[in-house]
Parts: structure tokens; sequence; C-alpha cells
């Protein structure tokens, strides 16, 4: 056997090898990304959805955030403006999850049976509020 | 001075399409004058370019803040040395940070190239000019950094209080500096293209350049993961975050290009692949500014987001339909010379090397865009984390690092069983007695057990191979061991700068092989409570609450919680992280509170320590805890890595590689036995 071929399938099983290891990946890490409205959709529509990892972006409802007597457990609702749920986590919550309004999260987790989202993480993202301060009020 | 900038800027415009246009049209064989015109632009849109900066640097430094970046990015209390780094913290400053150091490049490769490359310069000026005015135009239209405001704000809104770190004033330019110098090797391949002058000439002249992005690049990264662990506090120093990967992409890339363009130099082959791989660096180099600029994807860095997606997105396919449509148009002008003769060889492992730097660069691609081609193709979006990164690149990395021990110890063309038998026992047993050790103290863990048997491996051929280098050395000119070893050095700069290069990668894996071993808590502690910790050396770290103090600092008002650490009993000292609230010189708050982590560092691991909060504002703290094994030897192996990519470009010395290549195909055998014997 040539030199060459013997190349061309050693390439091939790394080109497989990749291919199968991204494939397999995506299948069991992969997690869905939702806003509350296609979660809604999607648990109404299959009860599976319950038990899968999934997460969704959305803002957090003004006034709903309760912190427990340790501070390590915190209760929200969010919303993306016709759906709401509320969502319970343990954990540590990043410095830019505060109670100001406008507050955009990502939460992972599981959407349980019981109607609350059971979160894993919560990153929070605050929309530059001075930056379109500036925007506001310097520009025409 | 915003006029002065402003009319920079379109000065810049004009000199870089007329030097482009001056190059394209006027066919530089036949018009020397045109091809002079061109090159000289070159000089002028860099002094424009530079008058430019100068000017918004004039800016920052006079608090002008009527200018609406000035105002954005700093405040008057903002430390000096931060003032001038805020020239590059927002989207209009580094466009003009990329233009500017672009334009400067484009000039050093003209004055810098040597004359027997004349004729590629022209091109390479016009392709130059191009991605500078590209810049320009998208300053001028959408991200003007000289832009007034209607009024005048008393103060500006000053810096993100996490650019406020010293590994911040330079990660970011280090990791541009990296993403624009590869404009100057895809200048000269298209350059080499336009002109068919499509010998190993373009190459030569250009081969700088590539160790020099490559070496930008990882300096960048490495700040930017020093920067992440200690700055971002959430325990680690690579998130897979969609920014971070885009650093990444490019710099593999050129990892690959850099290897084989070995082979293309020493027997022809893979000329169109390593044309593909520099069209690829730089089609992922505006990738990564335009993830970055965009927010296309959400991210870490999404405070550096911008408006200019869209300019970036047609830069790119624009520069990709074109680069590779003449790369298609020249292809039967790039037919190999060689071709592989068998499996045990340098290039096969070479090739293997490059399939597998090439498999992460499109795994990494591929999680980094599955949000958007999971949704685009079934109408859902679908991410992807960490763990599918892991999963991937883990087995690949090792792969790789198998390959970085087995390339330099097998000979081009076709090794003899011999040749294998004398050159793998030493490194394969160095690496057998490490895993036998390992598994003799008790570790066992898979991955992290085979990543450090591989770096014994890897290990052993580095020394290996300078031990052999040397004693050949002694023996032939009777030199004492440090003249010899410096002598070899000094002689093939490329090869041994290389195999440090090598050292400085198999460091990294170990450190990262670490994070198998890490430990996290989170506990809430009152003043004089206690939390233990246990570390994977077995050691008992004792870390108990003080209190937390409340102070005003410079810029801003801090929560600083304080822990006194015990390990094994005996005191080691005191840890303290903080929550900082940044404010501006009214005392009107900034940004959201910042945290600083507290950070106590050995050799064998770290203790980080977040302080996350008091309970209901009492004395009572939340804390997260981590032991990070391994860390420093992150840091010392991108410290080792640059040391080696220096000496590979160290100007002077003869370099074997730049031979002819008839000569060294004809005396290959030789060299590859004992390189000292056949210098």
């Amino acid at each position: 056997m040539r030199a060459g071929t013997k190349f061309a399938i050693g390439a091939l099983v790394i080109v497989a090898g990749v291919a199968g290891l991204i494939a397999t990946g995506v299948k069991e890490t992969g997690v869905y990304f939702l806003t509350p409205t296609e979660l809604m959709a999607r648990t109404r529509a299959d009860s599976t959805f319950h038990d899968v990892g999934i997460k969704v972006g959305a803002k957090v409802v003004p006034g709903s955030v309760r912190r427990e007597q340790n501070a390590r457990t915190i209760d929200f609702r969010v919303t993306d403006g016709s759906s709401e749920f509320p969502v319970t986590y343990t954990g540590l919550v990043p410095d830019t999850f505060t109670d100001a309004s406008n507050i955009e999260v990502i939460v992972e987790g599981k959407y349980g049976r019981d109607g609350v989202f059971h979160a894993t993480e919560v990153l929070a993202k605050c929309g530059s509020r001075y930056e379109s301060e500036i925007k506001k009020s310097g520009k025409a | 001075m915003t006029l002065l900038g402003q009319f920079c800027l379109w000065l810049a415009l004009f000199t870089a399409l007329w030097g482009a246009g001056a190059a394209f049209l006027g066919r530089p064989e036949a018009r020397p004058d045109l091809a002079r015109t061109a090159i000289r632009s070159t000089y002028g849109l860099a002094a424009a370019l530079v008058v430019a900066a100068l000017c918004l640097w004039k800016g920052l430094f006079a608090h002008d803040f009527n200018i609406e970046y000035v105002a954005q990015y700093t405040s008057r209390n903002l430390p000096t040395s931060y003032v001038f780094a805020a020239f590059w913290a927002g989207q209009k400053g580094s466009l003009l940070f990329w233009a500017g150091i672009l334009s400067l490049f484009g000039a050093a490769a003209q004055g810098l190239t040597s004359r027997r490359h004349a004729a590629l310069l022209p091109y390479v000026a016009a392709v130059t000019n191009l991605v500078v005015a590209f810049f320009v135009i998208t300053m001028l239209f959408a991200a003007n950094p000289f832009e007034r405001l209607l009024f005048t704000p008393e103060d500006g809104r000053g810096l993100n209080p996490q650019l406020q770190n010293p590994g911040m004033t330079i990660h970011p330019p280090m990791l541009y500096l990296g993403y624009i110098s590869i404009t100057i090797p895809f200048a000269f391949a298209v350059a080499a293209l336009l002109s068919k002058r499509l010998d190993t000439g373009w190459i030569h002249a250009m081969r700088k350049w590539t160790i020099l992005s490559w070496l930008f690049l990882s300096a960048g990264i490495t700040l930017g993961m020093w920067w992440a662990y200690v700055e971002l506090g959430w325990g680690g120093y690579w998130s897979w975050d969609p920014v971070e990967n885009a650093s990444l992409l490019p710099w593999l890339t050129m990892t690959a290009f850099l290897h084989s363009v070995m082979i293309q130099e020493k027997r022809g082959m893979l000329k169109r692949w390593n044309v593909g791989l520099i069209v690829a660096s730089f089609l992922l180099s505006i990738f990564g500014t335009f993830i970055t600029r965009s927010g296309i994807i959400a991210s870490v860095h999404s405070f550096t987001q911008g408006s200019v997606g869209a300019f970036f997105l047609v830069f790119l396919v624009l520069s990709a339909v074109l680069s590779f449509a003449l790369l298609y148009v020249r292809w039967p002008l790039l037919e190999p010379e060689g071709q592989l003769e068998s499996m045990a060889s340098r290039e096969a492992a070479f090739l293997f090397n490059n399939l597998a730097l090439v498999g992460i660069a499109f795994s990494v691609l591929w999680g980094t865009l599955f949000p958007i081609i999971s949704e685009a193709v079934r109408g859902t979006k679908i991410t992807v984390g960490p763990p599918f990164f892991n999963r991937v690149n883990v087995p690949l990395g090792l792969f790789l690092l198998a390959l970085t021990g087995i390339g330099p110890l097998i000979a081009w063309r076709k090794a003899s069983a011999q040749n294998l038998q004398r050159q793998f026992i030493a490194p394969v047993t160095t690496g057998l007695v490490v895993l036998v050790s390992l598994l003799a103290a008790g570790i066992r863990e898979g991955w992290a057990l085979t990543a450090w048997a591989l770096a014994g491996f890897v290990a052993g051929t580095v020394v290996q191979e300078f031990w052999r280098g040397v004693r050949a050395r002694r023996r032939m000119h009777g030199e004492s061991l440090p003249a010899a070893l410096a002598h070899l050095v000094a002689r093939n700069r490329r090869r041994y700068g290389g195999y440090v290069v090598h050292v400085g990668i198999l460091t990294y894996m170990v450190a990262f092989a670490g994070l198998a071993f890490k430990v996290t808590r989170e506990v809430t502690l009152s003043p004089g409570q206690t939390a233990e910790l246990r570390s994977p050396y077995g050691h008992t770290y004792q870390l108990t609450h003080l209190g937390v103090s409340q102070y005003n600092q410079l810029n801003r008002f801090v929560s600083a919680a304080s822990l006194e650490v015990k390990r094994d009993g005996v005191g080691i000292g005191r840890l303290t992280s903080e929550k900082r609230q940044h404010r501006d010189s009214f005392g009107r708050n900034t940004f959201e509170p910042s945290t600083e982590v507290g950070i106590r560092s050995d050799l064998r691991e770290d203790l980080y320590v977040v302080y996350a909060g008091s309970v209901g504002g009492t004395d009572q703290a939340t804390y997260a805890l981590t032991i990070n094994p391994l860390v420093m030897w992150v840091w010392l192996g991108g410290a080792i890595l640059i040391v080696g990519g220096l000496m590979t470009m160290w100007p002077g010395g003869a370099m074997i590689t730049s031979r002819r290549r008839s000569e060294t195909q004809a005396g290959y055998e030789a060299p590859l036995v004992g390189a000292g014997v056949a210098e």
C-alpha cells in the first residue's frame, strides 16, 4: 500500500473521530436555549421537557427577588413580557444580579413539574444603563 | 484636536485607496513609478493614523468630556495609566488602534523586507492598505472616535471596573497585535498569488511575521487567562467563552501553519494547504474581532459590544470570497513537488499534527457558532458549554501532545527501524517512569495520568535533542558544556527555539490536567467561625473569618472580607477579597459592583477566595473557596513559550532551513540523526 493511501486512511480516522466527538458532544451536553414563551409551549406539548437541561433568557420581574436568610438561596420570577414563571436557585449570584429594574438573566437548569424552574446557574447582564443615559440626553 | 483627528482619518482613507489603486491598476512590473507610489503610500498612511491616535490620546488626557469616547470610558478620578489604556477600552478606540498598528506593520513590512522580494511588495502594500481602509471606513461611517456630544458632561462615566486591572492594560493590545500582524503574512500570500511568484520566496519574506503574530496571540491569550482568573472571580482561567474561543482559533491555524510550512520548505509539498491556512488565519482574526465587537454571541466580554457587526460581516464575506477565488484561479500553479513516502516520517507526523489542530479549531468554531447554526437549521437554539469543549478537545489535545513528542524524533522522508529505536527508547522510558510513579502515588484520574505521562515523554524528547546536539559539538569542537549549548542554539535558533516552545506547551498541558483535582466549597461564616478545605495533596486548610470592613478608596467604595489561613495548623497569612462599588468624582455610583479575588499561590496549588456578600449587611459573610492545583504552571508555561518564540525569531545566525531546497533534500539523512554533527 502506498504511503499516500495509508495517510488518507489515517486522516479519515481522525476526521471521523473529530466528527464523532462533536456529534456525541452536542447530543449529550447540548442545552436548549429558549424564551419563557417557548419553554411554556414546549413543556405543554411534551412533558419530557421537564427532564432535560434548559437555558432561558429572560428579564427579572422587578420586585420579585426574595433572598433566604442564609443568603445563598434566592427566589425570583422571570418574564419575556408574555409568559412568566418562578425560579429558585441556591448558590452565589453574580455581582450584576441586583434588585434594580431591567436585569436580563440567563438561567440554566430544569423546569420542574412543580412549575418552578430549578436553576443550577444564573448569569446576569445589566444593559449599560449609563451609556443609554448619555445617548438619550446627549444626542438628538 | 478632534478636527485634526477627523481630517487624518479622511487623509488615511484616501492615501490607503490611492496606494492600493496604484498597485492594482498600475501593474507594478510594468510601471515602477506606480509601484513606488504604492509602497510610499504605506508610510503616509501610517503617519496619518499615528497623528489621529495622538489626537485621541490628547483628548483622553485633557479630560475633554465633550468627546463622546472620552466621556464614555474615562473620568476625572481614573488613574493615569488607565486613562492611557482607555484608548482601547471601547470599540471606537479599538478600531483606531487596529488601523494604526496595522498601518505601522504595513510600513514596517515594506521597510524591513529584503530587496530580493521587491516584486511582491507593491501587492503587499495594496492588501495592507485595503484592510486598513476597511477599518477607517468603519470608523468614519459607524464608530467615529472623534464624535462630539451636544453638551459637555461634568465628568465622564469612567472605565468599567473589570478593566481596571494591570493585566487589562496589556491583554487587549497583545491580542490585537496578534490579530493585526496576521494581516502581513496574509498580504504576502495574496501578493504571491497575484504576482504568480509562488516559489518559497514569499514564505521566507514573511516567516518572521508568522512567528511574531503567533507570539502576540500566545501572550494575549495567556494574559487573558490571567485576567479572567484574577478579575472575574469564578475560580478558573478558561471558560470556553465565545470571545476566548475566537482568540484561540487563529492561534490554532497559525500553529498548524508554523509546522506545515516546514514541509513546504523542505519537500515542496502542501503549497495549497499552506496558503489556505494563512487565508483562514486572517479570516479568523477578523472573525475574532467581529465576535468581540458585534456581541452576536452572549459572552463575558459583553462590555465590548457595538454596532459595527454588519461592517465586519460584509468585510469577512468579501475577503473570504476574494481570497479563495484567487487561490482557485492559481490552483494549477501550486502543484506539489514531492509526495509522502512513508507513514514513518516527519512529514506524516506533521500532517497528523495539522489535522488535529484544524480539527480542534473546527470543533471550537462549531461549538461557538452552534447556537446560531442550530437556530438556522432546526429552528431551536441549542447551546453547548465547557462540557462539550472539554469532551471534544481533551482527547484531541492529548493526541496533539503525543505528536509534539513524536514529530521531532522521527526522520524526514522515511525513518528506518534503527532510527526509530535509537530515538524513542529514552523518551518513552521517561513517560513510563512518570506514569508508574504517579500510579504509585495513588493518582487514578485517567485523563490527567495520560497528560502527565505524555508530558514526560515530550520532555524526554526535548532533553534528548539538546543533549545529543551538545554532545556532538563537544566532540567536534572540544567546547565546554555551556559554550556548546550556546553555540548549538545560536546556530539553529529555529529548531531549538521550537523545542523550548514545546516545553512551554507541555507545561500548559501539565497545568490543565491539574484542573481534574480542583476543590470548591461555598460557606457562610460568622466572625471567628472556621471552614476546612482539604487539598488534593492531603493538606488541610483552615480558614477563619475575621470580619467585614468598609471604606472609601480612590475611585471606589470597598467592602473587604478577610480570612486567617492555616495550613495543617500552621498560620500562612491572611487572605482578603473585596466587593468594589466604583464611583465618579461626585460620589455617584457607576457600574455594577465588582469583585476582587484573594489568591495565595505557590507552585503546587492556589487558594482562591471570593467574598460573595454579607448576610443582611451583618459581619456574617458568604465565601466561595477554591483550591486550584498547578495554576502557577499555566503562567510559567506562557513565559517559557514566549522565550522559545523569541529564540526562533532572534535576528542573525545561520538558519539551516533557509538553505536552498536542493541542498537540504540531498543532504537530509545526515542532519536528522544528530543535528549537531551536521552543523
